[in-house]
């Protein structure tokens, strides 16, 4: 998702020099091509992301598109308040880029974990929070917050599903994409752990539960849609994430069925309860160890069907 | 003064200027029970020169390509910048009267929403130097010739954004970016000496590599002057350390810690606006 980023920025900045890329001293390698060939477009404020995301903004009050580079929660967490105050106050184009969403750094430790991200992100007003699950998706969602003149979110995984992308596949900003279709149950999945869901999914068809895959590619601007059809066509609902299941997907799905006076006839909120993983691993270890990866989406799923509904996780 | 005055203004013109920003000032927060009129009166002076003689801006085109930028870091003295505007005919004075109250687009900590003139909301400290920064950067990178100024707080050096962003503009060799520090010596609660010392604070930037200049913050001359031969250094950012008085014009107030807070109601307010009569 990563090189699949940085070479479609490349592209659109060969053709726009508006496009600016800055790094906070991280990346080792993957940008050196950027900055070889359009040096005036790059830029290394060094380990000081606060600062990163006000410059960022005071190129783009001077008409420039940026976007802020570096890992898990250092282009956010770290600057809430440059993103909250200066990006979305202001409403410009700047867009901070997370490399390693949810347990891509898994082995590095609770600090590069981004498990929180999404939760924050959205809930400032006017950043459009997107969470692409494969790489056909992540060149879409660069292009589309390009052409998007507010601020935004792009969370990148290191382990990014399969392609998904089939001849004339759209890809459209707050409208979820159907891998598969179903009426089982839908799995809602956001960001690479869209894999663990489609696998699922297969494991799934061969037990004879025909299951509805969504990839939530963003969680901002929110597809109501996709969860009223959700609950109506389908027997429930699966959220999917690796995150807190606290204010991310499972959350915007919940608040969407209580806003549209539905509930669907099961859900379940799959991703990381209110703990930070204290326990390092590969993303494979730590989404089996919280119950992420396939065999648990199989697992819910048929704990759902045998007639469970409605498991209460984390609280 | 109105947009059509001679430009740059002459000395008087902006002491006049500045005793107007006071009055407003006092009356805004004393309508708005609001705070930070110590800050304001702190920096007047500083803001009637910049508006008065420095900035190149047009309150006929307020978002012209090539105009100056200025940024108010210490967003809490917003009112400061409002009376500024609207004296040099950005919008009308009598909206002045509004500020902080019900519905109103002028808050306490200034915005540029609905406010022609103002470049950037702020209010959280910290913030300002970076945008400006980057705004300094894009016009190198455009071969723009308009120049960027800041107003921050001494208080306000505590953040360590605020390193971030002088680090980040020598290192980019910024020398159409100029900060101006409104160094009364008081911050919120106490004095900034007693709080987290700034001293040896000219020499800090001297090290982070910057060319440094000190003034009395209140005498327009001075100030004018200094203001007027940016940059200090080529190839370098300019910081105008300006010694001022918290308080600045009322007699009650100046070095007062209480009026960072303190709303001026009353028999205060009365004794104020007597004391800043033309």
């Amino acid at each position: 998702m990563r090189d699949t980023f940085v070479r479609q920025l490349l592209e659109l900045a060969r053709a726009d020099d508006r496009i600016m890329l800055i790094t906070g001293d991280l990346g080792y390698g993957v940008l050196d091509e950027f900055q070889r060939e359009l040096p005036r477009q790059f830029l290394n404020v060094g380990v000081a992301e606060q600062n990163m995301t006000g410059v960022a903004v005071g190129l783009a009050l001077s008409g420039k598109v940026v976007f802020t580079y570096s890992i898990g929660n250092f282009t956010t967490l770290r600057c809430l308040e440059q993103l909250r105050n200066d990006a979305c106050y202001h409403g410009v184009n700047v867009n901070a880029v997370a490399v390693g969403g949810g347990f891509s750094y898994g082995p590095l430790g609770f600090s590069h974990h981004a498990t929180e991200d999404l939760a924050i992100l959205r809930a400032l007003p006017g950043m459009a929070v997107l969470s692409p699950g494969d790489c056909w998706e992540t060149a879409c969602a660069t292009r589309a917050l390009v052409a998007l003149p507010g601020p935004g979110y792009l969370r990148l995984d290191k382990t990014p599903a399969e392609s998904t992308h089939r001849p004339l596949d759209a890809f459209e900003v707050g409208r979820a994409r159907m891998i598969r279709d179903g009426a089982a149950i839908t799995l809602m999945a956001t960001g690479g752990i869209l894999g663990e869901a489609t696998t699922a999914a297969e494991r799934l068809a061969d037990d004879g539960i025909d299951c509805r895959v969504l990839s939530m590619h963003t969680l901002k601007p929110f597809d109501v849609a996709a969860v009223d059809a959700a609950v109506r066509e389908t027997g429930g609902i699966v959220t999917i994430e690796e995150h807190s299941v606290i204010g991310g997907l499972a959350s915007a799905v919940a608040e969407t069925c209580l806003s549209l006076g539905i509930a669907p006839r099961a859900f379940e909120r799959l991703g990381l309860p209110d703990v930070f993983a204290s326990e390092v691993g590969s993303q494979a270890y730590l989404r089996a160890r919280y119950g992420l990866d396939s065999a648990s989406i199989v697992s819910a799923v048929h704990g759902l069907v045998g007639g469970r509904t409605r498991k209460v996780v984390g609280l | 003064m109105v947009s059509h005055d001679p430009w740059p203004s002459p000395i008087e013109a902006t002491e006049t200027l500045a005793r107007r920003i006071r009055r407003h000032a006092l009356n805004m927060t004393n309508r708005g029970k609001s705070s930070h009129v110590g800050s304001v009166l702190s920096m007047a002076d500083i803001i009637a020169v910049l508006y008065g003689r420095i900035l190149r801006v047009d309150p006929e085109r307020p978002e012209r390509p090539e105009r100056d930028r200025f940024v108010l870091s210490k967003g809490h003295a917003g009112a400061g910048v409002y009376a500024a505007l609207a004296e040099r005919g950005f919008f009308p004075v009598g909206e002045l009267a509004s500020h902080c109250q019900n519905g109103s687009r002028l808050s306490g900590h200034v915005t540029h929403k609905g406010v022609p003139g103002v470049e950037l909301s702020t209010g959280s400290l910290g913030h300002g130097l970076s945008v400006a920064a980057g705004m300094a950067f894009a016009a190198k990178l455009d071969g723009r010739g308009h120049r960027v100024f800041v107003v921050q707080s001494d208080g306000e050096c505590d953040e360590g954004s605020v390193w971030e962003a002088i680090l980040f503009a020598s290192h980019h060799r910024l020398d159409n970016l100029t900060v101006v520090v409104d160094y009364n010596k008081i911050q919120s609660l106490a004095a900034v000496a007693d709080t987290l010392a700034l001293e040896p604070f000219t020499d800090k930037w001297r090290s982070f590599g910057w060319e440094v200049a000190e003034v009395d913050g209140h005498d327009h001359a001075a100030l004018a002057e200094r203001l007027e031969r940016v940059p200090f250094a080529v190839g370098k950012p300019s910081v105008l350390i300006a010694h001022t008085t918290k308080g600045k014009g009322v007699s009650f107030m100046e070095n007062a810690v209480l009026w960072h807070y303190r709303s001026p109601q009353g028999e205060e307010f009365e004794i104020a606006m007597k004391e800043l009569e033309d």
